[in-house]
């Protein structure tokens, strides 16, 4: 690579295959690191996934049982069904205050931006932290949330929110709604403000009502957005793990375990590697189906605007 | 007559017009309440005396004077609160410099050269987005170990770059993209070549893109728990998030609720902070997703 640059004698070719190699060059850093911190863990956990794969001793080949074992464990298949649970539930919540959020901030009005901002807030702060902050707000004698209703008269004794496991989960579903709406805001907006004000003027001076406007014009011109929305929503829930670790230890009778804190508990309590192999496999596979129906999803969007 | 009706009407109207807009800041004020109580009653409290930490916080501000006895309890877990605020800020501000490097360079290569497998490869960092990295924990765990970077901050950086990669070397790429090829020109023929025509003519150009991609880098590697939890094991080691769980897990039975407001107060602030001065450059980036 060293010496002079090419100089016009150079033949065409080689300066051009010059030029190759120094593309490659600086793409390289980042390939290493996709190539060394992704895609070999992703191929080792197929590896792993067929072994079973004590922490300490060798690995012994046993093919597909991993896979065999997980269709019979019941635990699971209870993780797999409370994940499911949270994420209609929490995308449910989540879209029915985000949805009015942003209707609420689209209109051009004074402290609009403020609004926008304040609610944004909570998106850039850590899971992990709005977690730590909740369990306290929810905690039964030094929070806030009971002795606060207490104090109001609403309630005779202080709540224990965390203690049952429907209280526990709608508390959980309260912070995650306060922590993300922001965000799903945010992307509806974007997609309230692509549609044509005309449209709805037009469509206003044609007699049609609010809800009709907002059913038969607003709803089908945001197709495209909802289900990005839908989707970011539905693949991050899946995903959850810290607000069960931290708010509740995996709920009350072990029945908040989401379906990552069952792999975590596989591989670092249990230390189960190559089964917990085969769980992440499973998970990776659910994951790729959703990002494949998303991407069907959009284009059917495009399709009919 | 006729005048004394329509100024009633539009007096009406008038009235109307300031009714619904009180109403429009009423629900707006509400909605700003429920977002931000959250933040404000941690704050608050986490300066109320040590004696008080275990009572609820009302009212919510600290009534019998400021005192820093929560920050204070907070840094006798772990190996101290300053060592592990600098463990974060060490590994968000490497993860920072390091996947705008990496992502510069990269974003300029996807932009400006052709080579062989160009779209597959740009496809594959993408397609990284895909797969949870979640699942992956255990393998990157013994690699790390291989590499002799186990337990190691700068481990835990590189394994943070490399999530950011896909959404970082996307916004590099169309902020290259968006330069015109005529300023490229223009200084090739000045003379300037390479990485002489990337860092002098070029960066300026993009920085914009390049502060989208540093605000990401830093607030997702600041407030990221699981990987710090799986991939650390030596107490002095742990980030925030993770010393945070001692915290949590309290002494003896019983939970410092001080400590915690500390804490979660320690763990947003920066974030906060950072957002609102840096926001234009965060919606952007956001926008930038959203649209794509």
């Amino acid at each position: 690579m060293a010496g002079p640059g090419p100089g016009k004698a150079l033949p065409m070719r080689r300066r051009r295959r010059r030029s190759q190699w120094r593309g490659l060059l600086y793409i390289a850093p980042a390939m290493a690191l996709v190539i060394v911190f992704f895609v070999m863990p992703v191929l080792f956990t197929g590896w792993m996934s067929l072994h079973n794969w004590p922490l300490l001793g060798s690995p012994r080949w046993i093919g597909f049982n991993n896979y065999f074992r997980m269709a019979n464990d019941a635990r699971f298949v209870s993780a797999l069904r409370f994940t499911t649970y949270y994420t209609v539930i929490v995308t449910i919540a989540i879209f029915a205050v985000a949805f009015p959020l942003a209707i609420f901030v689209e209109k051009h009005r004074r402290f609009v931006g403020a609004y926008r901002t304040i609610i944004f807030l909570p998106v850039v702060v850590g899971l992990a932290s709005a977690s730590l902050l909740w369990v306290w707000l929810a905690n039964v004698d030094s929070g806030f949330i009971g002795p606060a209703l207490k104090a109001l008269g609403l309630v005779e004794k202080s709540p224990n929110l965390l203690a049952t496991f429907d209280s526990a989960f709608f508390t959980i579903i309260v912070m995650v709604v306060w922590k993300i709406a922001g965000f799903t805001m945010i992307i509806l907006l974007t997609g309230l403000q692509a549609i044509p004000s005309e449209l709805t003027e037009a469509a206003r001076i044609d007699g049609a009502g609010s809800w009709q406007r907002f059913r038969c014009l607003t709803l089908p011109l945001m197709r495209r957005t909802i289900a990005l929305a839908l989707i970011i929503s539905v693949t991050g829930s899946i995903l959850a793990f810290d607000q069960f670790y931290i708010m509740t230890s995996g709920g009350p009778q072990n029945r908040m375990i989401s379906v990552v804190y069952y792999i975590f508990n596989q591989s670092f309590v249990s230390f189960n590697l190559g089964y917990r192999a085969a769980l992440s496999i499973a998970l990776l596979a659910i994951l790729v189906i959703i990002s494949v129906v998303q991407l069907r999803l959009l284009r059917v969007g495009e399709d009919r605007p | 007559m006729n005048r004394s009706s329509m100024s009633l009407s539009r007096q009406r109207r008038a009235r109307k017009a300031f009714r619904a807009e009180s109403a429009y800041h009423a629900t707006g004020l509400a909605i700003a309440l429920f977002f931000l109580a959250p933040f404000a009653i941690t704050l608050l409290a986490s300066f109320r005396h040590g004696t008080e930490a275990r009572l609820p916080p009302l009212p919510p501000w600290p009534a019998n004077g400021i005192s820093f006895d929560s920050y204070r309890s907070l840094d006798t877990f772990g190996a101290g609160v300053w060592q592990h605020t600098f463990n974060s800020l060490l590994v968000s501000l490497a993860t920072v410099a390091l996947t705008v490097a990496v992502s510069v360079l990269a974003g300029y290569g996807f932009s400006r050269y052709r080579f062989p497998l160009k779209n597959v490869l740009f496809v594959l960092i993408i397609a990284t987005l895909m797969i949870p990295f979640q699942s992956i924990l255990t393998p990157l765990f013994i690699i790390l170990a291989r590499l002799g970077l186990n337990n190691s901050l700068f481990g835990l950086t590189l394994v943070y770059v490399t999530l950011q990669l896909p959404f970082s070397v996307f916004m590099m790429r169309n902020a290259f993209d968006a330069v015109p090829k005529e300023i490229e020109e223009a200084a090739r023929i000045d003379g300037a070549r390479d990485l002489k025509l990337l860092f002098r003519v070029l960066m300026p150009l993009v920085l914009p893109g390049i502060a989208t991609v540093a605000i990401f880098a830093f607030l997702n590697a600041w407030n990221e728990f699981l990987a710090a939890l799986v991939l650390l094991s030596s107490n002095e080691k742990y980030t925030l998030p993770v010393l945070m769980m001692a915290v949590r897990a309290g002494r003896l039975g019983a939970v410092n609720w001080g400590a915690v407001q500390a804490g979660v107060a320690v763990m947003t602030l920066p974030c906060l902070v950072v957002f609102l001065l840096l926001q234009r450059y965060y919606m952007r980036g956001l926008m930038a997703g959203a649209v794509k």
